[in-house]
């Protein structure tokens, strides 16, 4: 008996296998990959990065440049994700099951926060592009529109975990609605709230390579540039300075989240 | 004396089929400490909320100090929860804040909006709250955060919260569950207090029997919904702690027969 | 006692009891970071909209446009370029990089994560492992693609083996988390027996953290999912990001736009649906 149960286990992990091997096998004939062709690329990769992908003296000398690209990608990053909690925090109120203030609104605010967190960052900059141009607007607002939808989501879950006790027991004291999110809501989940803004800031800043290059802005069209123009050196640099602004922002955000609690 | 509480037939259903209560009838007199009885998940709970309209009722009617709590407004109805205080289980604080913040939150009711959302407090609404804090033994914890307190703590900062509302009625839905036998003691005690000192009407849900045979002026027991006992303590037999326990009776028969012998005592 | 009880903070103006204005909170230091977190978050935005570079592009039309243009979009979605069954097929492309990026950043994670798991490795290699990964993280996955495609060529294994940075890392750090959640007393006990590691791997610490793998691995297929897309558009990558790319960059075509961006929704949805419900089978 036992040994059955063991035998069937073992086929059912081999069959669901098979299953993800035959899926890989369509997948990559529908995308034309080549398992040989990617096994040759790899170290060809690794020596042309060494080789080639490395800062040198004339790439130092466009510090600058990169600098200010680095700067306004950075401003353009916190100030979609410190914007878009505001909003983020007003429909997260009225989206979570414990502050909801009726079906219907809780309802369209759920709705337009799914919307928004499941249409990548990359369109959302495209269709802004008509609008805004090549401008840090268009940068922004899509970075905006992004953080908005996921910082909706997750403030909801947040407020949906720390808050029903407290709103209980303010509500049963007779306190306004108001009352209750500020003496309760906000001082139970503020850390939480924060740390997840911290958290949107970083992957904005890698989000912002990306709308970059898409719109012409910030430090993604200064990689473009570079790149495209088969400047590796400098290429590398700014890569380099993505890296460093990512890893000092994560261990601030770090820093802080352990100082909140 | 005068009633201040009185139940009609109320019900509540929650969907389609599941009756939590089922027309319960029942009335508390001013002063009175009166313990709700029942295995867990007998409606309890739901029964003491429907006072305050945190859980509305789908039919009867709760009078509250001769006003029918259903029929009220938006407004008069945060008016009517000031005068109802409510102490929890799991205490409902929040943790972040100052022990006398929290006990501050019983005065917002009380408050406008913009000021209670700004926490803007009365220099003597602080000082009541302050003696109330030293009346239950708290003055050293004032600016504590409470969630460095002990569950007894805790349940106290709730009791002040509660009695800096100035109510005439406090709702305690099961406040001892989560603590030690000396914490419980502590805070029954208290209950205790409220009700013959201050003359404010207790409503407490318990599922020990012993302490509610021990504390209370009177006993309601229900079961699956429905209220199967209305009396004094004495008046509580062996039979009728069967039908409001069920099947959990059997534990509880042990010590059924000391406890009653230790609340003649008192 | 009591004296120095109450004569301690009534210097300091701390005593509530003899204060004359009475404080309802002390200044901790947590509520200090939290202050000066906003507060820096505050200035920092208000200086990015000092600075930003606008291009001479007014806010308020800009805001009416990008108005109007949705209205376009979501509601008169129409196919121009690309047919319905082109659409699908090209969908079709998409979600197959997502899942190869996926089964590929698997297979590379669950090795890498048995030596990240502390309980499993030592510490050395477990914290190079963790920072090596974390490092990979912070190199945005566009610039990986980009980085390969000048030796392989633009392309679906510039695509994929790009793409599969982040999800070795995003995997090896979820599953080696995972595996941390094993007792260490019943790997103790199993080497106790002579158990070779191997053996402890594949008999005990895999099938125990199976489940919370798999929700893992979906969560970050769903997340690729959008990665491909991205990388469609913004690399070359092919699949249906490309198609939204030569609307919006060569055709100005909205109402395509507007017809991709509800394919590309309802798979996110789909997928997102998928992801929650496996989320609540393996906590129940």
């Amino acid at each position: 008996m036992k040994h059955d149960l063991l035998y069937r286990k073992k086929a059912q992990s081999l069959v669901i296998l098979l299953i993800l091997v035959v899926i890989a096998y369509l997948a990559m004939i529908i995308t034309q990959f080549n398992i040989f062709q990617s096994l040759v690329s790899i170290p060809k990769a690794i020596v042309w990065s060494v080789t080639n992908f490395y800062p040198n003296a004339s790439a130092l000398t466009k510090i600058p440049d990169i600098w200010s690209r680095l700067q306004e990608t950075l401003l353009i990053s916190i100030a979609a994700a410190s914007v878009a909690s505001v909003f983020a925090f007003v429909f997260a109120l009225f989206g979570s099951r414990v502050t909801e203030v009726n079906r219907i609104l809780a309802l369209i605010s759920r709705f337009v926060a799914n919307v928004f967190r499941n249409i990548d960052v990359s369109i959302w900059a495209l269709v802004l592009l008509f609008s805004f141009g090549q401008s840090s607007l268009t940068g922004y607002f899509a970075l905006f529109v992004a953080s908005f939808g996921f910082l909706t989501r997750a403030f909801m879950e947040t407020i949906d975990e720390v808050g029903a006790d407290s709103v209980e027991a303010l509500r049963a004291t007779g306190a306004s609605y108001a009352s209750i999110v500020f003496q309760a809501v906000l001082p139970m989940s503020v850390p939480q709230l924060i740390s997840w803004v911290l958290f949107m800031i970083e992957t904005n800043i890698r989000s912002a390579t990306l709308v970059g290059i898409l719109t012409g802005s910030g430090i993604g069209f200064i990689f473009d540039l570079y790149y495209k123009g088969m400047d590796y050196h400098s290429a590398s640099l700014v890569v380099l300075s993505i890296v460093l602004s990512i890893l000092i922002t994560e261990w601030i955000s770090n820093y802080v989240r352990r100082a909140m609690l | 004396m005068a009633t201040l509480l009185e139940f009609r037939d109320v019900s509540k259903r929650y969907g389609n089929d599941t009756l939590a209560l089922s027309h319960v009838s029942f009335s508390v007199n001013e002063g009175e400490l009166v313990s709700i009885i029942g295995p867990s998940g007998a409606g309890k709970s739901t029964l003491l909320r429907c006072i305050n309209r945190l859980i509305e009722a789908t039919s009867g009617e709760v009078i509250f100090d001769k006003t029918n709590v259903q029929q009220l407004s938006k407004g008069k109805l945060r008016a009517l929860r000031t005068k109802i205080g409510m102490i929890f289980q799991s205490y409902n604080l929040v943790d972040r804040l100052s022990v006398f913040e929290n006990v501050l939150h019983g005065r917002l009711g009380y408050k406008p909006a913009f000021v209670g959302a700004l926490g803007l407090y009365h220099e003597s609404e602080k000082k009541q709250a302050l003696e109330i804090l030293k009346s239950l033994g708290l003055e050293d914890q004032v600016y504590k955060r409470c969630d460095q307190l002990s569950g007894g703590q805790k349940q106290r900062v709730g009791i002040a919260r509660a009695l800096v509302q100035e109510p005439r009625m406090l709702l305690a839905d099961e406040p001892i569950a989560s603590l030690d036998p000396s914490s419980s003691k502590t805070i029954m005690d208290h209950l205790r207090h409220i009700s013959t000192s201050l003359g404010i009407t207790v409503l407490v849900n318990l599922h020990q029997l012993d302490i509610a045979l021990n504390y209370a002026d009177r006993i309601i027991g229900v079961s699956q919904g429905k209220v199967v006992f209305d009396g004094l303590p004495s008046e509580l037999t062996d039979e009728t702690i069967r039908t409001i326990y069920g099947a959990d009776s059997e534990e509880l028969n042990l010590n059924i027969p000391e406890s009653k012998e230790v609340a003649r005592k008192i | 006692m009591k004296m120095i009880r109450t004569a301690g903070p009534a210097l300091t103006g701390r005593d509530p009891f003899t204060a004359k204005r009475i404080r309802i909170k002390l200044l901790t230091r947590s509520a200090l970071v939290i202050r000066m977190t906003i507060l820096m978050l505050a200035l920092l935005t208000l200086l990015g909209f000092l600075t930003f570079n606008y291009q001479g592009v007014n806010f308020f039309k800009g805001v009416a446009a990008t108005l109007s243009n949705f209205k376009v979009i979501f509601i008169q979605p129409a196919f121009a370029h690309v047919t319905f069954q082109g659409a699908i097929g090209e969908l079709l492309i998409t979600l197959s990089l997502g899942i190869l990026t996926t089964l590929l950043g698997a297979v590379i994670a669950l090795f890498l994560s048995l030596f990240a798991a502390k309980n499993l490795s030592n510490r050395m290699t477990s914290n190079i492992v963790k920072e090596l990964v974390a490092i990979i993280r912070a190199v945005p996955t566009v610039l990986w693609v980009l980085i390969f495609a000048v030796s392989a060529g633009l392309g679906s294994v510039a695509a994929v083996i790009g793409m599969s940075f982040h999800s070795i890392s995003y995997l090896t750090k979820a599953y080696s988390e995972s595996f941390e959640e094993m007792d260490r007393g019943t790997i103790e006990a199993l080497e106790g027996c002579g158990a070779s590691w191997w053996q402890i791997v594949w008999q005990a610490v895999i099938p125990s953290s199976l489940t919370s793998m798999i929700s893992w691995t979906f969560i970050r297929f769903e997340v690729n999912f959008g990665v491909a897309v991205a990388m469609g558009a913004a690399a070359g990558a092919g699949g249906i990001g490309y198609d939204m790319f030569m609307d919006s960059s060569y055709y100005y075509n909205l109402h395509e736009m507007g017809a991709i961006a509800y394919f590309i929704l309802i798979v996110a949805m789909i997928l997102e649906y998928g992801s929650v419900k496996i989320k609540d089978k393996i906590r129940a």
